[in-house]
């Protein structure tokens, strides 16, 4: 698994933002809400790596806290999707006929949502928290993975190694759960790097209609957020945490890519 | 038919299978693939079936062990009827029963290794523990001519003749009594086609199997069989005793189908002349004869009555309103 350099790539990635979101503490010198309006908008320096922002807050240490819950959120919320999307695909594909019908209109009605009013819907209705907030970020990201994995295991039903399953006596979840699943889930880890940057980007939304995580905890989408207006003369809040998003979207993106090749023996054998 | 009083493993009574195809617009068309086909395979012999492309043998392949369900008819097991029995029985009975399928491509699932593929029949059936299904497989990897060292590998690094083996490695895990060869050499090399056909006769000795052996290959058939049953659109036209078949053809179309295999006797001018058009289309079938069509000897009542399967001595049955009346002699 190590061989693959984009599982490495990926993970390291992955792995420094996990070890700054828990060290966030040992990696600051200042607290992440502390105003200092003596301070503020000033470019980075060497009291300020980061600079600070329109309060004086240094940038440094709201973006290594707010790795906290952006991270948190996202995967979580990517999580959710994953394992509802996957699931209902599997089961959709592989039965057909009503469930599967009836499955892609329920589908169809979130998907006629946009999936920020669906985020706020289901924000408001449950009141903001970071647990809630993964559900309502997890939620409308379902029909992306249901598709997908719907898709897949409709054609890998048909094939003849699932008839010859049941030619042996296997059960329908034993299927599902053997020949489908393993089939389906490469197509699937494809889409989990559009999902981990949706749900970035969705978190980051949230907190800028008020319906994210409670101030005064900082979040990257936040942080982006209230930097947009100084974006001209203070371009280093926006920059520096923008710059995290997307080091952390390409993480997962080389992670996303490498596991599906990782779990295609075929691949696999062609380059160990 | 004759053979009530002898030892029966398999009864197919009158298995029918149609299917609903949606025609442009509005409504929709039944199409009937397998058409009330009947016989029986005695214990310990291999029937063969014959029939060109698209005359229901993989459909029947399906619905004779109810991988697809029958519209009617029913299979009768060692005398029970699996139509008719609740799906925990029949997915025990399944052990008996098994099938290798046409294309040893398709048929691997590419995200498990030999082994487990080989294990999975004994997973499902809960058999042995880790160990003692290691062994299993290892010995029937031996039984059909595979190296144990390749367990550990994919399905995709194996030649089409080694998959097959595999297929069948798989159906033999649980001990069957039948198993249904539907197509099973066809996608292979014609050398590879003999090594299976080889070790499918050992291992019917070796385990005292009974097979259905489906093909479009009439050499292939005819070289497996004891007894051969020949389809043409969803019906059987002919069954008969594998020499008896060749010596004394009934069927018209049996007649241009034996004719067709190169040197069979017959000049290259009057071989062609025997299959008049294609076949008819599934969508209008003729009213009467299937084979009416294009046969050579068609009356008028061909085109109007369908014949019916009549017994012509000996177990030798045929489905023509002619059978016994018309000079087909291939001088085989």
């Amino acid at each position: 698994m190590l061989k693959n350099k984009h599982i490495l790539a990926g993970g390291a990635i992955i792995a420094v933002m996990i070890f700054i979101a828990i060290a966030a503490p040992l990696l600051t010198s200042y607290d992440f809400s502390e105003l200092d309006f003596a301070s503020k908008n000033k470019p980075p320096a060497a009291d300020h790596v980061m600079g600070t922002d329109q309060y004086g807050r240094d940038v440094w240490s709201r973006i290594a806290y707010g790795a906290r819950v952006s991270l948190t959120v996202s995967l979580a919320a990517v999580l959710i999707a994953i394992v509802c999307g996957s699931f209902l695909g599997v089961v959709s594909g592989y039965l057909k006929g009503k469930f599967d019908f009836i499955m892609g209109r329920l589908i169809d009605i979130m998907m006629a949502f946009p999936a920020i009013l669906l985020s706020l819907i289901i924000g408001a209705a449950l009141g903001a928290s970071i647990r809630n907030m993964c559900f309502s970020i997890g939620i409308p990201l379902i029909p992306i993975f249901y598709r997908v994995a719907r898709g897949a295991a409709f054609s890998v039903a048909d094939r003849t190694f699932v008839m010859a399953s049941r030619s042996i006596g296997s059960s329908g979840v034993r299927i599902m759960i053997w020949h489908i699943l393993p089939n389906v889930l490469p197509q699937v880890f494809v889409v989990l790097s559009m999902g981990m940057g949706g749900s970035i980007l969705a978190e980051a939304s949230l907190g800028f209609l008020g319906l994210g995580i409670p101030q005064p905890t900082p979040s990257w989408g936040l942080i982006v957020n209230e930097g947009k207006a100084f974006m001209f003369t203070a371009p280093w809040t926006t920059a520096f945490s923008g710059l995290f998003i997307a080091l952390t979207i390409l993480g997962f993106n080389l992670l996303g890519d490498g596991l599906r090749d990782h779990l295609d023996p075929k691949l696999r054998t062609l380059s160990a | 038919m004759a053979d009530s009083g002898e030892d029966l493993l398999i009864r197919f009574e009158e298995l029918t299978k149609t299917f609903k195809v949606s025609s442009r617009g509005f409504g929709s068309e039944r199409i009937t693939a397998v058409d009330h086909v009947s016989f029986s395979i005695r214990r310990g012999e291999t029937f063969g079936l014959v029939g060109e492309s698209g005359c229901g043998k993989s459909t029947f392949s399906k619905i004779a062990l109810r991988l697809v369900e029958a519209t009617s008819g029913s299979v009768f097991y060692e005398g029970r009827d699996i139509y008719k029995m609740p799906f925990r029985q029949l997915r025990e009975i399944r052990r008996d029963m098994q099938v290798v399928f046409q294309d040893p491509y398709d048929s691997l699932n590419p995200r498990l290794t030999l082994e487990e593929l080989a294990a999975e029949p004994l997973r499902v059936h809960k058999q042995g523990g880790k160990a003692a299904r290691r062994e299993r497989v290892e010995s029937l990897f031996n039984d059909v001519g595979l190296p144990t060292s390749i367990m550990g590998r994919y399905p995709h690094q194996l030649s089409g003749g080694q998959r097959q083996r595999l297929c069948i490695a798989r159906t033999l895990a649980l001990s069957p009594k039948f198993i249904i060869l539907d197509e099973a050499v066809s996608a292979l090399d014609v050398s590879i086609q003999a090594q299976i056909l080889n070790l499918l006769q050992d291992l019917k000795k070796q385990f005292n199997l009974t097979y259905l052996f489906i093909s479009h290959n009439l050499s292939v058939v005819k070289f497996a069989s004891d007894r051969i049953g020949v389809m043409y659109f969803g019906r059987i036209i002919e069954i008969a005793e594998k020499r008896e078949l060749f010596s004394n053809v009934l069927h018209p179309y049996t007649y241009a189908l034996l004719s067709a295999i190169p040197g069979a006797g017959l000049e290259a001018e009057k071989r062609r002349a025997l299959m008049q058009a294609g076949a008819p289309s599934i969508f209008n079938a003729p009213k009467g004869c299937a084979f009416s069509s294009r046969c050579p000897w068609s009356k008028d009542m061909c085109g109007k009555e369908p014949p019916t399967l009549k017994d012509m001595g000996g177990g030798h049955c045929a489905a023509c309103h002619f059978a016994g009346e018309l000079e087909l002699n291939l001088g085989l």
